[in-house]
């Protein structure tokens, strides 16, 4: 199934059909997107494991455990990302199309996300609770987890157009995207922190959703120059 | 053309961007940067090591700012020349900028892990830790891994144009980063009450600690351009595979 | 002069930074030179294969 790359196709159409048609291939293989989910309830499991389960000492530990899992978890869904276009030749197609790339890249990253992130998002309650976080913060862990899953999905795509058919290219995407994924944790988790201990949110919800917008503004040009470079 | 009208139409800057230039210069810069370096070293360290009072607080321990401070600095300057170099590669398609971008990589690496040791090395005797979490380390650290994934990058990409142009690319997405990672992390240390190293105020610091820190900044910015200059005169070499100048500039 | 080199006490901290700035910072000057060194061989290297094949 090929994108219609002509010119006389508008870029918003070209994008609508992009997001059909990795919609539909992404259900065709569900099992393959529900893995990083299931990683990321694993992770979260180990948590608790490792050290000792009572509630209030699990309540804690919990913001760090959901976004550290979160991070991790992202990126393994990232090999998802471009693998299959880039093995079939349809990454090629899109960088010729003549259509602007890093919107067909932003494209392909909402479906991503909605593949990927979406789950971890709407799971990620549940992960709370049995983390002993109270049934109140549950809104305000839903905000944090959506905006900062977001920005993993946009600056993860940048780390894996650079890293684009790399042998062991799953580890150095990793040290690309944690070390720029700082922020996202340090503002996620403290509004995580402050939504369990019930105190408003704000300050760092405004700055997450600040830089999830800058993300969705210049991670996919990032990501095109990316592609574009990888694929030459 | 007279020189001023050159200068005024960005003439001097295609001609750094032409590799023989560029070679030939840094080959002549290269000495001069090496041994004025090493003048004010040893001028830094004697002022240092030496001459400098010992500080009220910290007793003779603050004698480590002599490193740790430009170390610090370089590290960061060192990623920015980078970045530069990085988008002038991009954006105009020149060789030598590439080549002066790979050259950053390694020093600039090298200075963060000098910082981060004797900076910890200083916050031992002050903090009772080797490692406390400091905003200035944290960040630092955040700083070497960036510099790890540009390295890595570099490894992996076989082909050399890829490579220049993909690491290009990343130097740039880090270079965005960097204040708003200084900035979580700021954030994040002001929050849990961390320990940050104690500073030595610039304005009220004594001349006499000033002048040699001085001096030890301007050392080692002189030996970070000849190191750097001195690799890229070798990235140079290897990106113009078969260019006639070389046969002359190496006396092949 | 032994008092300069104690450094108040704290001379394991200084002495040991000192000591590993100064085999970073040459470190740094062997293998850069190192690396022009090698650079010059195999471009002299390809110019002579250039040369023969002519």
């Amino acid at each position: 199934m090929s994108v219609v790359a002509a010119s006389r196709v508008s870029p918003w159409r070209a994008g609508l059909l992009l997001v059909q048609r990795d919609l539909r291939l992404g259900m065709r293989r569900p099992g393959e997107w529900l893995q990083p989910l299931v990683f990321f309830l694993v992770v979260t499991t180990l948590f608790p494991l490792a050290t000792d389960p009572q509630l209030s000492r699990l309540r804690d530990m919990a913001p760090a455990a959901l976004w550290v899992a979160a991070l991790l978890s992202s990126l393994l869904a990232l090999e998802l990302l471009f693998r299959e276009d880039s093995q079939d030749g349809s990454l090629e197609q899109l960088a010729v199309s003549g259509l602007p790339l890093a919107w067909l890249l932003l494209a392909k990253c909402c479906v991503h996300w909605l593949l990927t992130g979406l789950p971890l998002v709407l799971v990620a309650p549940l992960v709370a609770t049995a983390l002993g976080a109270p049934y109140a913060a549950i809104a305000g862990v839903l905000g944090a987890l959506l905006a900062g899953s977001v920005t993993l999905s946009l600056v993860g795509a940048v780390g894996a157009g650079l890293t684009l058919g790399l042998r062991r290219g799953g580890v150095l995407l990793a040290l690309l995207v944690l070390p720029l994924a700082v922020p996202v944790l340090i503002f996620g988790a403290r509004a995580t922190a402050l939504a369990i201990a019930l105190e408003p949110m704000d300050a760092p919800m405004y700055l997450l959703a600040a830089i999830a917008v800058l993300s969705a503004t210049l991670a996919p040009l990032a990501a095109a120059a990316a592609v574009r470079i990888s694929l030459e | 053309m007279t020189s001023l009208e050159s200068r005024l139409n960005w003439t001097w800057f295609h001609r750094f961007g032409s590799p023989p230039y560029f070679y030939r210069i840094a080959g002549i810069l290269i000495p001069w940067f090496a041994w004025l370096a090493a003048v004010a070293g040893a001028a830094g360290l004697v002022g240092g090591l030496v001459l400098a009072p010992p500080d009220y607080q910290q007793g003779e321990g603050y004698r480590i700012i002599f490193v740790h401070v430009p170390t610090a600095v370089l590290s960061t300057l060192a990623y920015a020349v980078m970045a530069t170099a990085s988008a002038v590669g991009l954006i105009w398609r020149m060789n030598v900028a590439h080549a002066v971008a790979a050259s950053c990589a390694t020093i600039g690496a090298w200075f963060t892990v000098v910082a981060l040791v004797t900076g910890s090395l200083w916050g031992r005797p002050m903090w009772g830790t080797y490692w406390a979490w400091d905003p200035r380390l944290t960040s630092e650290l955040v700083l070497l891994f960036l510099y790890l994934g540009y390295l890595g990058l570099r490894g992996a990409i076989d082909d050399s144009a890829r490579a220049d142009r993909a690491c290009a690319v990343l130097a740039l997405v880090g270079v965005i980063n960097l204040p708003i990672i200084h900035y979580s992390v700021d954030w994040w240390n002001s929050l849990h009450q961390g320990h940050t190293l104690l500073k030595l105020g610039k304005p009220s610091m004594p001349a006499s600690m000033l002048v040699p820190l001085l001096l030890m900044m301007l050392a080692f910015t002189l030996y970070f351009a000849a190191i750097m200059l001195t690799r890229a005169r070798g990235e140079i070499l290897r990106r113009e595979r078969s260019a006639r100048w070389i046969s002359e500039a190496t006396g092949a | 002069m032994l008092h300069w080199l104690n450094m108040g006490g704290y001379w394991s901290y200084v002495w040991a930074s000192y000591a590993l700035t100064a085999v970073v910072v040459a470190l740094n000057v062997a293998s850069a030179r190192r690396d022009f060194r090698a650079a010059v061989r195999d471009a002299r290297r390809r110019a002579e294969q250039r040369r023969g094949a002519a």
